[in-house]
């Protein structure tokens, strides 16, 4: 088992007002599961994502990665989990502006502490991998929308994390670059990662294998 | 991350906002230049007052009716204390402790004249010969004045370095005869030269003997008097008589003005010492004065870091957020943060002490002022830079690392 969690739930307070943003999730997710979170906006799927993430912690509940019980890591070790079984892929692409396609591709290998012989040796590999290679030396203001998120993809795998998040990633490509982009999750799922899609689009989830849908905080439909 | 990934990401960064990163580092680079051309134009002006201390003769003690001091010196009472006078320099030559003595006196001539050519602003001492060993004096040709010229007031003299380059410019002065207050006086021998003090010459100087000094020279009355009566230089036996040369000179010259045991001293026993004395302190305060204006702008500088780190780190919210995603842990943030607040500081530092170093040599090149530019000035002016960048970025730096990756990312 991949991920385990088991009613969790996520409360935010702003001013005296209590967000209830999750409330009582369990769920199970097996390896090289390819998934689409889904529902409306203020449903709670951004919250689970960032929860299941390790970007955030719960407000009670459990949650196991690969069996160890993310809520009682500290920041360090919530920082290394990240960096070595997570990756991301976020809508608006958040790349380094002013470097390199490498160099946005080399950070979680610096973060890694990894040698920069093999650093250099992973990132042709994945640039090739997503079809950037001819790009490495561009910086992001001189690609396109589809190469940006190529580049955030090829980041977001460069460590073999063990599950990519991926929040609306075609949220910002039209409909073409979009199916493109989709094309290529397609792919890394068959190659047996773990890929969990959200989103708010049905033709988009439409790509995952399994669909889990939210509403209010919980978990209305999983088709598992 | 290794501290060679750091430096180059910081490096991008400084490198992309140039304009912002010079202007930043202002502050600092003025502070550090500041700081490095005082420290190497004090330790220059330190050694050379040094030298024209060693200059005076190492052990020589000055005897007169004041002590040197940057204490207030009340002139009303030492007008009224008792002359020193040739027979107390006598009575000095005489203690055990004692090697030479000479009595001295000092005036000022505004213009010397020779066939048309014209020396300003001459000291004549009139002395004794054995001034030649208690002030350090070399001959370059001639003699320097004897027993017999004293004896008989001979019209001779003793001419400095200064005064052959504006009257003997092409010609030897030895037998040439000047005019010393209306008085035609023989030149036989020339001083062998001492340079230049805070750009004045020390070779401005005529020797003649005392008995002649005060037989042209009136004998100075009133508040003239208290600077420009008889001055004694003794010279004790060796270095290790200076002491006991001190302790007898004082217990004589106070029996020889019947001072009571319960009295002050009224005159002066001066050496070296005292005027080392004196120079530590004018310069002890002006370079606190100075360090401090160095400091505020340092200071000022470290502010300017701070408050571009506090825009740096609002600007790049959203980069935080992705480097946490990516597994950036808070301590990574905080070092990131931190080491380009240290760059910044140190690139600073690095430009102002060179820029110091520059000024050092620009004023020795122009001035009479000597700069001296040790190594640990360099060390101290970007150890002092790197301190303001650690003491000014922790506080940016920390706030960059406490974000909450979620909201940082979520940051428009």
């Amino acid at each position: 088992m991949l991920i385990q969690t088991e009613n969790l739930t996520r409360h935010y307070t702003i001013g005296t007002y209590v967000v209830q943003a999750l409330r009582g999730v369990s769920l199970a997710i097996e390896n090289g599961e390819y998934i689409a979170i889904t529902g409306p906006s203020g449903s709670g799927k951004s919250t689970l994502m960032h929860l299941l993430g390790c970007l955030d912690l719960p407000t009670s509940g459990k949650y196991l990665l690969s069996n160890t019980d993310v809520t009682s890591l500290s920041d360090l070790e919530l920082s290394r989990l990240r960096n070595q079984s997570i990756g991301f892929v976020f809508q608006t692409f958040n790349l380094l502006p002013r470097v390199t396609v490498m160099k946005n591709v080399e950070l979680p290998l610096l973060y890694a502490g990894i040698d920069s012989r093999i650093r250099n040796e992973k990132i042709e590999a994945i640039l090739e991998r997503v079809g950037l290679a001819h790009r490495k030396t561009h910086c992001p203001n001189e690609l396109s929308g589809g190469e940006m998120q190529r580049v955030a993809v090829a980041r977001a795998l460069i460590n073999n994390p063990q599950v990519v998040f991926a929040d609306e990633p075609t949220g910002n490509l039209d409909s073409k670059t979009g199916k493109e982009i989709m094309t290529l999750f397609n792919e890394i799922a068959q190659e047996g990662n773990t890929i969990i899609l959200v989103t708010h689009d049905p033709n988009i989830a439409g790509y995952a294998r399994r669909q889990i849908k939210m509403l209010d905080g919980q978990i209305l439909e999983d088709t598992k | 991350m290794t501290i060679k990934d750091l430096i180059s990401s910081s490096f991008n960064i400084l490198r992309t906002h140039r304009l912002r990163s010079f202007l930043t580092i202002l502050g600092i680079v003025i502070g550090v230049m500041t700081i490095i051309a005082i420290l190497s134009l004090v330790q220059g002006l330190n050694r050379s007052v040094e030298e024209q201390i060693q200059s005076l003769g190492s052990n020589t003690i000055f005897v007169q009716r004041f002590s040197w001091g940057t204490g207030r010196m009340d002139i009303q009472e030492i007008a009224k204390r008792k002359e020193i006078t040739i027979d107390d320099a006598w009575a000095i030559a005489r203690l055990p402790a004692v090697d030479k003595v000479a009595p001295q006196r000092n005036a000022n001539i505004s213009s010397l004249n020779y066939q048309g050519r014209t020396a300003k602003q001459v000291e004549v001492t009139g002395s004794t010969p054995d001034l030649q060993y208690t002030t350090n004096y070399s001959i370059e040709s001639g003699r320097f004045i004897n027993q017999e010229d004293y004896n008989r007031k001979g019209q001779v003299c003793c001419v400095g370095g200064y005064i052959v380059d504006n009257l003997f410019p092409t010609e030897d002065p030895v037998g040439k005869y000047i005019n010393i207050n209306g008085k035609r006086t023989l030149i036989i021998g020339v001083l062998g030269r001492k340079g230049s003090f805070f750009g004045q010459s020390q070779d401005n100087v005529i020797i003649i003997p005392l008995s002649t000094f005060n037989k042209i020279f009136p004998k100075p009355i009133g508040m003239q008097a208290v600077f420009s009566g008889i001055s004694i230089q003794v010279l004790p036996k060796s270095a290790k008589h200076l002491e006991p040369a001190i302790d007898q000179i004082r217990e004589l010259m106070r029996r020889r003005r019947g001072l009571g045991y319960d009295k002050p001293d009224d005159f002066g026993i001066n050496t070296q010492e005292s005027l080392r004395e004196i120079y530590k302190n004018i310069s002890n305060i002006a370079f606190i004065v100075m360090i401090g204006v160095a400091a505020i702008s340092l200071l000022v500088g470290g502010i300017g870091i701070m408050n571009i780190m506090l825009v740096a780190v609002s600007e790049r919210t959203r980069e935080i957020g992705l480097r946490k995603a990516v597994g950036a842990s808070t301590r990574n943030i905080l070092y990131q943060f931190l080491f380009e607040a240290v760059m910044l500081s140190i690139i600073g530092g690095i430009i102002g002490t060179l820029l110091g170093v520059g000024i050092g040599k620009i004023v020795s090149a122009v001035s009479p002022l000597s700069a001296a530019v040790p190594v640990w000035t360099v060390f101290l002016g970007i150890g002092f830079s790197a301190a303001v960048g650690i003491f000014f970025g922790i506080y940016p730096a920390n706030r960059a690392a406490q974000l909450n990756p979620i909201d940082a990312l979520r940051y428009e």
